[in-house]
C-alpha cells in the first residue's frame, strides 16, 4: 500500500513550478481539446489536477507493483528462446499495470491516443518508476520512441504507429553495432531500396534495449559506399512484418531485467523515416537527447531508492547502543546524499521545463509562423535546453552512483551481501554514466556551453532571484563560486590549446553544474523551507569542489599533460 | 451478447492500519480518524465484473453503493477502473442498517435497475466481517448464489462457471444466470485506474455532493455522463419499517475491547516429540485447527 508519488513531496514541490503555466499554455494550446474529448482539461488549474491525478496512479502502481516485483525480475530475468524474448514474470506484470492504467504514449497528442502531458509530468513518472525498478524504467521509457515518430515521419506513419504505442506496444531504438557504439558513424547495417521503392534491412544490431520490441526505430546505412554519418537513414521496423530475430540476449550486472539484445535483420522489410541521409545528423541527435533526459529521471529515481534504503537501515540499525544514524561520520553521509539527490532533481525538472517549452514551440510552428517574440524564446529555450541535458544527464548519473556507494556503505558488512536492495541499486546504477553516452561524452557535449558561456548567463540570470535574509550568505559564497568558475573559465579559453581544454573539460563542466545546481536550490528553498538543509548541505559540499578544481587548472602547467600520455597542440 | 452486471460495493473506513484513536470511548468504530476506502474484496469483485466485460463485449457494468453521498467516491473508483455507471443508494433512513436491513435496501434498488446477469460482490466488509450482505441479497431475490469465489471462468450460455476458494481446497461450480457471487481476497487485484477515465470522470458526482457549487453542477448539467444516480428508500419503493435502525434485528449487547498481549518467547527443541507437543497445544488453546 505505498504510493510512491504521495510519499514524496518534493515531485509535487517541482511539479508546482511557476513556469508550468506557461508550459501547459503552450501545451494545450489554449485548452482548445477540452471541446473535442472528455478528457482534455479547461484550464491552467484543471490540467495540473490531471498531472497529480495521473501521477498518483503511477506512484500506486510503482510503490504497489513495479517496487514489489523488482527483486524478482532482478534474479529471473527474460529469457530468449527460438529468436524471441520473454520477459520475466513481474515485467509481464508491470506491462500489464501500465498499459491497463494506459501510461503508455503520455506525451503524445490526444488525436492520435495520448494523454498530450508536457514533458515535466512525463519525467516525473519515469523517475517515480525507477524508484521502483530501475530496469522497468528502460522498457516503460522507451514509448520515448514514439516523440521521434512524432517529430519526423510522415502523417500517414504517425497515424499508423502512435496509437499502437499509446494502446501499449513497446519500441526499441536500434543503434548501436558491435563496431560503432559510441562512433555511431560506423553503423553498417544495410538498407537497401527495392525496386517497388520500399526498403530492406541487413544484418547485425547490439546491445539492443529492449530489441524484440513491437515497433524499432533503426538507424541504418542507406547510401552504399557511403563511411560516414551522412549515409545514415532512420527507419522503422514492425515486428508484425517479421525478418528480425534476437540471437542472444547479454548477461549483465545490473538492470537485469530489462532484455538486451543482438539482433539479426534478414531482409526485414522497413520504411524509410523523414529524408535520407538525416537519420543520424537530425534524428538520432533528436532521439538521443530526449533519452538522455530519460536517464537524469532514471539517475534521480536510483538516488531516492538509494538514500531511502540507507536512511531506513540507518534509523533501524543500532550498534554501540545506538541507532547508526546518530553517529556524525554516518549522518554526514546522508545528508550529503539527501544533497546531491535534491540537487540532481531540481536539475532535472529545469532540463525538462526548458526541454517542454521550446518543443511546444516546435510543435506550434507546425501549424502555424511564430511571432518574432516567440521565435527569440524559442531559440533561447532551445539553447538552454541543450546547455542543460549533457549537464543534466551526466551530473545526475554520476551522484546516483556515488550516493549507491555510500547507501552499500551504510548497510556495512550486510551491504556487501545479496540480501538487500542496496547491493542492486549499486548494480542498476552502474549503467547510467554509461548508455546514451558516457559522462566523458556529456562533457563533450557540454564543455561547448563553458566556452560559448550559456553556463554563465544562466547562472547570472538565476543570480537575480532575490532571497531571504537567511539565505543571504548561501548565495554570497554561490556568487564566489562563480567568479572561480568565470576566471577557470577564462584561464582554460585563454591558453587557446584545444588539448588542454580538452584536459580541463570535465572540471570546467562540473564548477558549472555545482554552481547551477546550488542556485536551483536556492530558487527551491524561497518557495519551500523544506529544501534549506539540503540547498546548505550542497553548497558547502559544491564551494570545496569547486575550490579543488580552481586550484586544480590555476596551478597545473599545460606541459604536464605529456605525463598523461596527451599531446599538447597549439 | 453482452452481460449485465451489477457490482455491489462499500465504502469502509480503513481498519487494516488503526492507530490509538481508531475506537471511540464507547467501544465504537472511530470512522472520523480512519480514512475512507473501497471495501478490499469489493475490489476483487469489480476486477471480476471488468475482466467478463473484456470477454463479453457489450457487457455493462453498474456499481451499486449504499452509504452517504460521499460514498459517490466508489462509483468514481468504479468508473476510473472500467466501470459504466453507478448508483449511489442514500437515505437517512437507512442509517444503523444491520445486515438483514442493508440487504432488503440493496435488494429493493436491484429490482429497480433492472434484469441483471450477474450480481457480484466482495465475500465480506472488513469494518463488519459479517459475510452475510451478498447471500441475502440472493435470498431476497430468489436467486442462485455462489460463495467464496476466486475466479469466474465464463459466464455464457445461460450459465456461469466459478472457481471457488474453500477450506479444504478448490472446486469449480456451474450455476444458472442470473446469479449473485461473492469474491474472495485471493482472487486476482483489482486493475489500476486508468489515466484517461481519471481524468473524464473525476468531476463525476451525485446531485447532493454539488449543492452549492455552481460550477459543478454547470459540468453535471453539460455532461451528463458525469451524472451518477443517487436514490433514496422512497425511489427504491422500500418499506421503511425494514429499513435502518427499525429494519434491524441485530441489537449490539456488549463491544469489548480486545489488547493481544506478547507473551514470552520459547524455545522449541527441533524434535518430532516436542514439535507434536506444541501442536497438540496450540490445537487445544484453539490457535490453530
Amino acid at each position: 500500500m505505498a504510493n510512491f508519488y504521495t510519499d514524496n513531496p518534493a515531485l509535487k514541490h517541482h511539479l508546482e513550478h511557476p513556469m508550468m503555466e506557461k508550459i501547459v499554455e503552450l501545451k494545450e494550446r489554449n485548452f482548445a481539446d477540452a471541446e473535442k474529448y472528455d478528457y482534455a482539461p479547461q484550464d491552467f488549474a484543471d490540467a495540473m489536477d490531471n498531472y497529480d491525478r495521473v501521477l498518483d496512479i503511477v506512484g500506486e502502481i510503482c510503490g504497489d507493483i513495479v517496487a514489489e516485483n523488482a527483486e524478482d525480475v532482478d534474479h529471473n530475468g527474460p529469457k530468449v528462446e527460438n529468436g524471441r524474448v520473454t520477459y520475466a514474470e513481474g515485467t509481464q506484470k508491470n506491462l500489464d499495470a501500465c498499459r491497463k492504467a494506459g501510461l503508455m504514449g503520455m506525451g503524445m497528442p490526444r488525436r492520435l491516443g495520448g494523454l498530450n502531458f508536457p514533458i515535466t509530468p512525463y519525467i516525473m513518472a519515469a523517475d517515480i518508476v525507477s524508484r521502483a525498478d530501475a530496469g522497468f524504467e528502460n522498457l516503460w521509457g522507451l514509448q520515448d520512441c514514439a516523440e521521434t515518430v512524432y517529430e519526423f515521419a510522415s502523417d500517414e506513419q504517425k497515424e499508423k504507429y502512435i496509437p499502437r504505442v499509446c494502446a501499449g506496444e513497446t519500441m526499441s531504438m536500434d543503434l548501436t553495432e558491435p563496431d560503432a557504439g559510441s562512433d555511431l558513424q560506423s553503423v553498417m547495417l544495410k538498407a537497401t531500396e527495392k525496386e517497388d521503392g520500399t526498403w530492406v534491412l541487413n544484418g547485425v544490431k547490439r546491445f539492443i534495449t529492449n530489441g524484440d520490441s513491437d515497433i524499432h526505430l533503426v538507424l541504418a546505412r542507406s547510401e552504399a559506399g557511403s563511411k560516414d554519418g551522412r549515409g545514415l537513414s532512420m527507419f522503422i521496423y514492425d515486428k508484425r512484418n517479421g525478418g528480425v530475430t534476437v540471437r542472444r540476449i547479454e548477461n549483465k550486472m545490473g538492470i537485469k531485467g530489462s532484455p538486451t539484445c543482438e539482433l539479426v535483420y534478414k531482409d526485414a522489410p522497413a520504411e524509410l523515416v523523414g529524408s535520407r541521409r538525416m537519420g543520424l545528423i537530425k534524428y538520432v541527435m533528436a532521439l538521443m537527447n530526449g533519452a538522455r533526459l530519460g536517464i537524469a529521471a532514471q539517475s534521480v529515481g536510483l538516488s531516492e531508492n538509494a538514500y531511502r534504503e540507507a536512511l531506513a537501515y540507518a534509523k533501524d540499525r543500532k550498534q554501540f547502543g545506538k541507532a547508526i544514524i546518530e553517529f556524525p561520520a554516518v549522518a554526514e553521509m546522508l545528508a550529503i546524499m539527501k544533497a546531491k539527490l535534491d540537487a540532481s532533481r531540481t536539475l532535472l525538472y529545469a532540463c525538462s521545463r526548458y526541454v517542454d517549452i521550446y518543443k511546444a514551440y516546435d510543435d506550434i510552428a507546425k501549424e502555424r509562423k511564430l511571432t518574432p517574440e516567440e521565435r527569440q524564446e524559442q531559440k533561447y529555450y532551445s539553447k538552454l535546453a541543450d546547455a542543460y541535458t549533457p549537464l543534466a544527464k551526466g551530473m545526475t548519473s554520476e551522484f546516483c552512483n556515488q550516493n549507491a556507494y555510500d547507501c552499500i556503505q551504510i548497510h556495512g558488512g550486510s551491504g556487501f551481501m545479496k540480501d538487500y536492495a542496496c547491493e542492486r541499486i549499486y548494480r542498476d546504477a552502474r549503467i547510467t554514466s554509461i548508455y546514451e553516452g558516457t559522462t566523458q561524452l556529456q562533457t563533450v557535449a557540454a564543455i561547448r556551453h563553458v566556452s560559448t558561456g550559456t553556463y554563465l548567463d544562466s547562472i547570472r540570470e538565476m543570480d537575480k532571484t532575490e532571497v531571504v535574509a537567511e539565505d543571504q550568505g548561501v548565495k554570497n559564497t554561490l556568487q564566489f563560486m562563480t567568479q572561480q568558475y568565470a576566471a577557470a573559465v577564462e584561464l582554460v579559453e585563454g591558453a587557446g590549446n584545444t588539448a588542454f581544454r580538452d584536459f580541463m573539460a570535465r572540471r570546467l563542466v562540473e564548477m558549472a553544474g555545482h554552481i547551477i545546481m546550488g542556485y536551483l536550490l536556492l530558487q527551491d528553498t524561497q518557495r519551500n523551507g523544506e529544501f534549506r538543509d539540503s540547498l546548505n548541505v550542497y553548497v558547502n559540499y559544491g564551494q570545496a569542489e569547486v575550490a579543488r578544481h580552481a586550484d586544480f587548472i590555476t596551478n597545473f602547467k599545460p606541459g604536464d599533460m605529456a605525463y598523461y600520455g596527451i599531446k599538447a597542440e597549439n | 451478447m453482452g452481460l449485465n452486471i451489477i457490482v455491489l460495493a462499500k465504502q469502509v473506513p480503513d481498519t487494516r492500519n488503526v492507530g490509538k484513536d481508531a475506537m471511540k470511548a464507547d467501544g465504537t468504530v472511530n470512522r472520523a480518524a480512519l480514512p475512507a476506502i473501497f471495501n478490499p474484496e469489493d475490489l476483487n469483485a469489480l476486477e471480476q465484473a471488468l475482466k467478463l466485460k473484456d470477454m463479453y463485449p457489450g457487457s455493462k457494468v453498474t456499481v451499486l453503493t449504499m452509504g452517504p453521498a460521499r460514498a459517490a467516491e466508489i462509483v468514481r473508483e468504479g468508473l476510473y477502473r472500467g466501470a459504466d455507471g453507478g448508483v449511489v443508494l442514500s437515505d437517512r433512513a437507512f442509517a444503523g442498517s444491520d445486515t438483514l436491513a442493508t440487504s432488503y435496501a440493496l435488494s429493493a434498488a436491484l429490482r429497480k435497475l433492472g434484469k441483471a446477469d450477474i450480481i457480484i460482490g466482495g465475500r465480506q466488509a472488513i469494518d463488519g466481517d459479517t459475510a452475510q450482505v451478498g447471500p441475502q441479497v440472493a435470498e431476497k431475490l430468489g436467486l442462485p448464489q455462489v460463495t467464496y469465489a476466486e475466479d469466474i471462468i465464463s459466464a455464457d450460455g445461460g450459465k456461469v462457471t466459478v472457481k471457488r476458494r474453500i477450506e479444504s481446497g478448490v472446486e469449480t461450480v456451474t450455476a444458472p444466470l442470473p446469479a449473485v457471487i461473492t469474491v474472495n481476497s485471493s482472487a486476482e487485484p483489482c486493475r489500476p485506474r486508468n489515466a484517461k477515465a481519471v481524468m473524464k470522470y473525476k468531476n463525476a458526482n451525485v446531485p447532493s455532493e454539488v449543492v452549492g457549487d455552481e460550477k459543478k453542477k454547470e459540468l453535471l448539467e453539460k455532461k451528463p455522463y458525469l451524472q451518477i444516480g443517487e436514490w433514496n428508500a422512497q425511489d427504491v419503493e422500500a418499506d421503511l419499517a425494514q429499513c435502518g435502525l427499525a429494519g434491524s434485528p441485530t441489537k449490539v449487547k456488549q463491544i469489548e475491547n480486545i489488547v493481544f498481549v506478547a507473551k514470552e518467547a520459547r524455545n522449541i527443541e527441533a524434535e518430532d516429540a516436542a514439535l507434536e507437543e506444541f501442536i497438540k497445544e496450540l490445537i487445544a488453546n484453539h490457535t490453530i485447527g
